[in-house]
């Protein structure tokens, strides 16, 4: 197969990839401009297998998301209200209660919490949130808050993020989904979300997050106004931080969906944008353990190709989404468990379902 | 493994043998490279062709009762209906409004129907001028039988009537047992094979299809294609080839046994080999009215150098469950984001 590598002239790409060393950002530039989606599939495909063999992971998973209400009001967000909007929600402690015990005969070993910038929730209502599903389930483990909800929550606190962090660990927090990254470039926050954290500010959080132990997941959120070289930048700043705390366990790249969004714009990302991406991730972020073809975004029959594009993990059976079904996602709310493994068996690879830190619950 | 490879590479035929291997070993990476090998060896330009019709159904009366289909209605259930001709030729003068060239004419397996109607009927649309893709084998084997004249005598009457090509629908399995148990009514793998030769012999070119996924074996699917490749060597009436994944929703398959959909890492493998077997056949169409948009700009590199038709009206697939549209410039973007550049067709391939 080298010989076809060669031919679509990525050679050079393919000697350093064998080799294990570091892809420059010219490198990232030449993947991201190849026409050739087979060439960077085989490419990522070896650091893939490298650093996860044959498994393709997936979790059993609850997401939550406790309101909607959003002072940030990004402009690629179908989801977020004003708090005055009439399809503004929020949960309050006792709802939160009846889903996470709605589901209590379920095997989910996370429950994944992301809501909006609300402007006036206490941060003990946060702290609530995650004792009262501890008390439910004190097994589960607790992916919360997004590094741009950890600075919201800091200042409703008014304390420091590592000490607000403490205070959520001790009330159960686990770990921290990857959201609110976007794309870091001042242009791109300027122009689609100007109210929100900026990258250095979510990097920040996410320093301090890895200092204190906890892990923390990525994203990039691709497909609008974004040019191939702030993705890049985007990349390089990730694998830079990773470089300094090695806490990130997994990158997922975001397919941005443009329906109902202030936004707005053409079309959903095409089939080889979306596998252009999770393989290029692949290969630029050589000191992320894992690379997450998110199904919800990209849809199942993606997904499962997406596995032999650089992708390990496939997320989870994943309920009552919200956030992208609000932008138009096409995709369904749940996959089943055993849809799942099969999917994953018919891409060739073993199936494993484990926990949010990536710690294998079982085989199939 | 590599010898194969060198040979696939170097433009030599494979045997059944070759097919079973790279179906066992061969990766997704390696059957893409491969088939994108076959594919540049047919189609040295980075072309991608589509054309813009309509699926007319003239019925979904049918006695033919597969038990894989969604669509038909049997002649004792009332709902069933004959499309009127001003209905027919309405949707006809829609489709060229849209720039469309071409009819894609299909019904079940209608028990009363005389000769005459279905002479008269591609009469009327002959004289839109639009192209007229119709029937298939099962449905001209039919119509053999009913009217009691031979495959050849059906066909110089329709031909004389109006009919251009012949789509390649109905061949689902090219294997006997698949037959026996899915379709027993249907024509057989002999009869499809005869009268596409016949059409062929005519000067009528036709396509294939195949639909997998069921209950077929990976043999039996190597039997298919290896009649299709044999078929061509002997006729090359063949324009293309089409393979799509059997659709289980609302069937009776799928009610009377659990029948998992096909995956889309099967559908590439499987459009792939396709593609390095049949080095005969030029063009193989990706299916987006099963796989939708993302898996079917993916198979323009697992072989697929056609995205089929805009469809401006679908329904068989459309019965199982499955509701991808795509508008031709849908389909333009798609295939220009791939890299290929998008060009209007005409059934036999002709650019527009």
């Amino acid at each position: 197969m080298d010989t076809f590598i060669a031919q679509a002239g990525l050679g050079q790409i393919l000697d350093k990839v064998r080799a294990g060393e570091r892809l420059s950002l010219v490198d990232g530039r030449r993947l991201y401009a190849h026409p050739d989606i087979l060439a960077l599939g085989y490419l990522a495909n070896i650091v893939r297998e490298r650093q996860n063999g044959n498994q393709a992971f997936f979790i059993y998973n609850q997401h939550l998301n406790y309101s909607n209400v959003c002072t940030n009001l990004c402009k690629f967000c179908a989801f977020g209200r004003r708090k005055e909007d009439e399809l503004a929600y929020e949960m309050s402690i006792d709802e939160i209660r009846d889903k996470v015990r709605l589901r209590l005969d379920e095997p989910i070993s996370e429950i994944h919490i992301v809501g909006g910038i609300h402007p006036d929730l206490p941060f003990s209502y946060y702290v609530n949130m995650l004792r009262a599903i501890r008390e439910i389930r004190p097994d589960v483990h607790l992916q919360a808050f997004t590094c741009v909800e950890i600075h919201h929550l800091a200042e409703m606190a008014d304390k420091p993020v590592d000490e607000t962090l403490q205070i959520l660990m001790d009330a159960g927090l686990g770990s921290l989904p990857g959201g609110g990254a976007e794309v870091f470039n001042p242009r791109i926050r300027e122009l689609t979300c100007p109210n929100k954290l900026p990258g250095e500010g979510w990097l920040e959080v996410a320093r301090t997050a890895h200092r204190m132990g906890l892990r923390t997941n990525a994203t990039m959120l691709y497909g609008h106004i974004e040019t191939i070289d702030e993705r890049l930048e985007h990349l390089d700043a990730l694998r830079r931080c990773q470089d300094e705390t090695g806490g990130f366990l997994a990158f997922i790249p975001l397919a941005y969906h443009p329906k109902n969004t202030e936004l707005g714009g053409a079309g959903n990302t095409t089939g080889v944008n979306d596998l252009k991406n999770i393989a290029v991730s692949r290969l630029m972020l050589d000191n992320f353990p894992h690379i997450k073809a998110y199904w919800v975004m990209i849809g199942p029959k993606l997904a499962q190709v997406a596995l032999s594009f650089g992708a390990d993990d496939m997320d989870g059976t994943v309920k009552e989404e919200v956030i992208t079904h609000m932008a138009g996602a096409e995709t369904e709310q749940a996959i089943g468990h055993k849809t799942l493994i099969r999917l994953i068996r018919e891409a060739g690879r073993q199936p494993v379902q484990r926990d949010t830190l990536y710690n294998v619950m079982a085989t199939f | 493994m590599k010898e194969l490879y060198e040979r696939i590479k170097a433009g030599e035929r494979i045997g059944g043998e070759d097919f079973l291997r790279l179906e066992r070993e061969a990766d997704l990476h390696q059957l893409g490279f491969l088939a994108s090998t076959v594919r540049r060896r047919l189609h040295p330009e980075p072309v991608v062709t589509y054309v813009v019709d309509r699926n007319i159904n003239y019925t979904d009366i049918c006695v033919s009762a597969c038990k894989f289909c969604a669509f038909f209605k049997s002649p004792e259930d009332a709902v069933g209906s004959v499309l009127s001709r001003e209905e027919l030729l309405a949707k006809i003068s829609e489709t060229q409004d849209l720039g469309g060239t071409q009819i894609l004419l299909q019904g079940g397996l209608h028990p009363d129907l005389d000769l005459a109607f279905y002479e008269d009927m591609l009469r009327a649309m002959k004289a839109t001028g639009i192209h007229i893709h119709g029937f298939s084998p099962p449905e001209i084997h039919h119509f053999a039988q009913l009217f009691g004249l031979s495959v050849r005598g059906v066909l110089e009457r329709l031909k004389a009537a109006g009919l251009d090509s012949i789509p390649g629908g109905g061949a689902e399995i090219l294997c006997n047992r698949v037959r026996h148990e899915l379709a027993p009514r249907k024509c057989d793998a002999d009869q499809w094979i005869a009268v596409m030769e016949e059409a062929h012999h005519l000067g009528l070119r036709t396509t294939a299809t195949m639909m997998f996924g069921h209950i077929e074996t990976v043999a039996e699917r190597l039997e298919h294609l290896q009649r299709v490749r044999d078929l061509q060597d002997r006729t090359g009436g063949f324009t293309a080839f089409i393979p799509w994944p059997f659709q289980p929703d609302h069937t009776p398959l799928a009610a009377a046994r659990c029948i998992d959909k096909t995956s889309a890492v099967t559908y590439l493998r499987l459009l792939a080999l396709s593609r390095i077997f049949l080095d005969n056949v030029a063009n193989v169409q990706a299916s987006w009215v099963t796989q939708g948009p993302k898996i079917a700009q993916v198979s323009l590199f697992f072989g697929a150098n056609d995205f089929g038709s805009t469809m401006i009206e679908e329904n068989v697939v459309a019965a199982a469950g499955v509701h991808f549209r795509l508008s031709e410039a849908e389909i333009r973007h798609l295939v220009s984001d791939a890299g290929f550049q998008p060009r209007q067709r005409l059934m036999d391939y002709t650019l527009v």
